[in-house]
């Protein structure tokens, strides 16, 4: 057991040593600054000649949104065709059918908004082309759009008072140039060298040991699996996601995996801090996500180490800790690290199966994507902290009496609304979505849907509310992971989530980029003895506290109906 | 957004050619140098393919080392967990069919012996190891079937166990396919 926990500490320490570098380095990337990867300067030159766009024109935030809003649009009409009808195009070895219109505008929507929930099993419902052209294309660049989205708002706080915030084709560019790509191919050679498969050749046969004709699902996985993490996207090539032992063979590649999801998060807080001139800053809201994680991370360590007390009340030894849905080669420990950072950061890719997970880490787990802001996904994270940020110099400003400010700029009455609407759009989207949900499973259980909803469930009783939870608040935090076993793929489940999705991806974007536009906008006001500092130890607490309680007031009751429920029941 | 609009295609369709063909077809190419040439390492027994190095397939054989119970019975085609939740009376029921399954085929153990992972269904439904415990119990049962002695046995199973990440992360664990591959190899010898 000792070796688990040891290996979840060096994986964690790992992590940081190459993610603080990192965001430094980010930082001097996106201010233009003389970095070591300039030599890519022709190569993005070229890319942006051929795409007719001149990188050097600056945007106002408006413009930025109008930018981003276009390109997704794009994406979401063209990848929506292609999956419809991928049975009919080429690179489709195992003759998968083409997706049905309410799947695929789903899966479309998901890809879109870095959220890879997926209502397919990637053996049987894609084709090697949809899985690059579309699936994995979109890993990449919804990645750079949530980090373009953030250094649009960075820039709105570097300069004292400006509405001239950089090019978002630029920013979005070299966020896959400069960062995604390359690490990108560092990782799908790692992997491939573990066992992950590259080929382009499709399923194999073989007899195995005891006689049976086995089927193997196979194709070009690695370089998918990279960026799936990379890019805190989550989408697994296989059905497993990363418990499959080809998508995640042994303990190095688990770890490689692990530290790929986390670093780019951690490296934009720390890259705001440099980026705005003001590295304390970083470091606070680095901490306060520390903080958070810890939360979560230790009493789930602790839950799935400690076994299953079920299991265990039939004379079954649990020393191995909680089995179930787990994989031996990583065992509970580093699985419930892996639980806690999937689902902080948006990622929602898994290595073990999180309805089999004991109940309180269920708790943790719904927790982590309702707050969505410890650590968070690539680029979204920094803008979900920052409009907590806001609620909380607004409430700070109120109790100490002053007009509240951030960073020189007097934040008033429209962006505070704007942050509010933001932080309610969660809670409304996750409560009623699932209430939703709960009324079409009691009264219209023989609704004549691809799965009827009566049969929607693959647990009884709480864990089965916990189930229908789940889905709703994976999709609100464009995190993908899910309790499996819900039979996700009817039209309800597909539009339900598809607009949850959309809603829980852009308006959250919009409006923190919305704040950060109009405050850099505003007069800058010197420093003086009566500002409130949001750099101070106390101000962080501050925004924690406001944190807890918000989430704590919005979703404990659904909390108590689910995992909590069921926790003190067995 | 009109302005947009062009260069976003022109974006779209230049990235592409980027992320999506040379990409991945350079991932390919280097991938050949792997062990199983990309197309994931293959293992052999007698000269024919009997499996992937990294997928475990269904024991059941009283002369064969036995892996996790699978949700979908090794379908290497379809990948997937039992997602049953530990508190599911349904789910328990066969749990418990599985202990008593064990305890048939293995007369000599106790209870308290079976790990849990040889009674709960993995991740993947194709998990390729099981712990050590779970390979120790096995030990006797499988001698007798093969006429080894179980010293033999024990010191096979000592050379398949897998050690923690440069013996210091992680848990160890142990090749179901491999250990029985080489158990295959061993000669039978008559016990008296």
């Amino acid at each position: 057991m000792n070796t688990e926990i040891l290996g979840v500490i060096a994986v964690y320490l790992l992590t940081l040593v190459i993610a603080i570098p990192l965001g430094k380095y980010l930082a001097e990337v996106f201010a233009g600054e003389k970095v070591w990867t300039d030599f890519l300067k022709p190569v993005e030159a070229g890319i942006f000649k051929l795409s007719g766009i001149n990188p050097k024109v600056e945007m106002t935030w408006k413009e930025h949104m109008k930018a981003l809003l276009t390109i997704n649009l794009v994406w979401l009409v063209y990848g929506f065709f292609v999956l419809m009808h991928q049975d009919k195009l080429p690179m489709n070895p195992d003759g998968n059918p083409g997706m049905s219109p309410d799947l695929a505008f789903n899966t479309i929507i998901s890809f879109v908004v870095n959220c890879n929930l997926q209502h397919y099993s990637g053996e049987t419902g894609v084709s090697y082309l949809t899985q690059h052209f579309v699936l994995m294309f979109l890993q990449f660049v919804s990645c750079a759009t949530g980090i373009a989205a953030a250094v649009v708002l960075f820039r709105a706080f570097r300069d004292k008072t400006t509405q001239n915030l950089g090019n978002f084709w630029d920013y979005f560019l070299k966020s896959i140039t400069r960062l995604l790509l390359p690490l990108s191919l560092l990782m799908a050679l790692i992997l491939a060298f573990n066992g992950t498969p590259t080929s382009y050749e499709g399923q194999d046969q073989f007899i195995s040991l005891q006689g049976d004709t086995v089927n193997v699902s196979r194709g070009p996985a690695a370089p998918f699996i990279a960026i799936k993490h990379l890019g805190t996207n989550g989408g697994g090539w296989f059905g497993a996601n990363s418990a499959h032992p080809l998508e995640n063979p042994n303990y190095l590649s688990n770890s490689v995996e692990l530290i790929a999801q986390v670093i780019i998060p951690i490296a934009m807080v720390i890259a705001f801090g440099y980026y705005i001139r003001r590295r304390k800053l970083g470091w606070m809201i680095f901490g306060m996500m520390t903080l958070g994680m810890l939360l979560l991370l230790i009493p789930m360590i602790a839950s799935e180490t400690a076994g299953s007390a079920t299991i265990e009340s039939m004379g079954i030894s649990q020393a191995t800790g909680a089995m179930e849905g787990k994989e031996v080669r990583f065992g509970p420990a580093i699985s419930a690290y892996w639980s806690t950072v999937t689902t902080i950061i948006s990622t929602g890719s898994v290595n073990n199966m999180h309805d089999s997970s004991m109940p309180l880490s269920g708790a943790w787990q719904l927790l982590g994507m309702m707050i969505n802001a410890f650590y968070g996904g690539c680029g979204v994270g920094v803008l979900n902290y920052f409009v907590y940020l806001i609620i909380a110099v607004f409430i700070s400003g109120l109790m100490v009496g002053r007009t509240p400010e951030f960073l020189g700029h007097k934040v008033e009455s429209r962006e505070v609304k704007i942050a509010a609407i933001i932080t309610l759009l969660s809670p409304f989207l996750i409560l009623a979505g699932t209430a939703l949900a709960t009324y079409v499973y009691t009264n219209h259980g023989t609704a004549d849907w691809a799965v009827q909803p009566s049969n929607w469930l693959n647990n009884p009783d709480f864990h089965g509310f916990s189930e229908l939870l789940y889905e709703v608040t994976s999709s609100n935090a464009n995190n993908g992971s899910g309790f499996e076993g819900l039979a996700d793929n009817n039209i309800f489940w597909n539009v339900l989530t598809g607009f949850v999705l959309l809603l829980g991806r852009f308006l959250p974007i919009i409006g923190p980029v919305a704040i950060a536009g109009i405050l850099g906008a505003k007069k800058f006001i010197p420093e003086s003895a009566g500002t409130l500092r949001t750099d101070t130890l106390t101000f962080s607490l501050m925004t924690f506290a406001v944190i807890i309680v918000l989430n704590a007031l919005s979703y404990f009751p659904a909390l108590v109906l689910g995992p909590l429920a069921e926790y003190f029941t067995y | 957004m009109k302005k947009y609009l062009i260069p976003s295609i022109r974006l779209t369709l230049v990235l592409m050619l980027l992320l999506c063909v040379l990409y991945p077809v350079f991932i390919s190419y280097a991938g050949r140098l792997s062990e199983g040439q990309g197309g994931g390492e293959k293992m052999i027994s007698q000269g024919k393919i009997v499996g992937y190095a990294a997928l475990g397939q269904r024991f059941d054989k009283p002369q064969y080392f036995w892996g996790r119970p699978s949700a979908v019975d090794y379908n290497a085609a379809g990948s997937a967990g039992s997602n049953k939740g530990p508190a599911n009376t349904e789910y328990l029921k066969i749990v418990s069919n599985r202990v008593d399954t064990l305890l048939k085929y293995h007369p000599y153990l106790k209870k308290s012996d079976i790990p849990a992972d040889l009674v709960t269904a993995s991740g993947s439904g194709l998990d390729p190891d099981i712990s050590e415990q779970a390979a120790t119990i096995q030990i006797k049962r499988v001698a007798q079937a093969r006429n080894i002695p179980e010293a033999e046995l024990a010191a096979l199973l000592v050379k398949h166990t897998q050690q923690p990440l440069f013996g210091l992360f992680g848990p160890s664990a142990v090749n179901v396919l491999k250990l029985n591959i080489d158990l295959d190899k061993l000669k039978p010898r008559p016990l008296n």
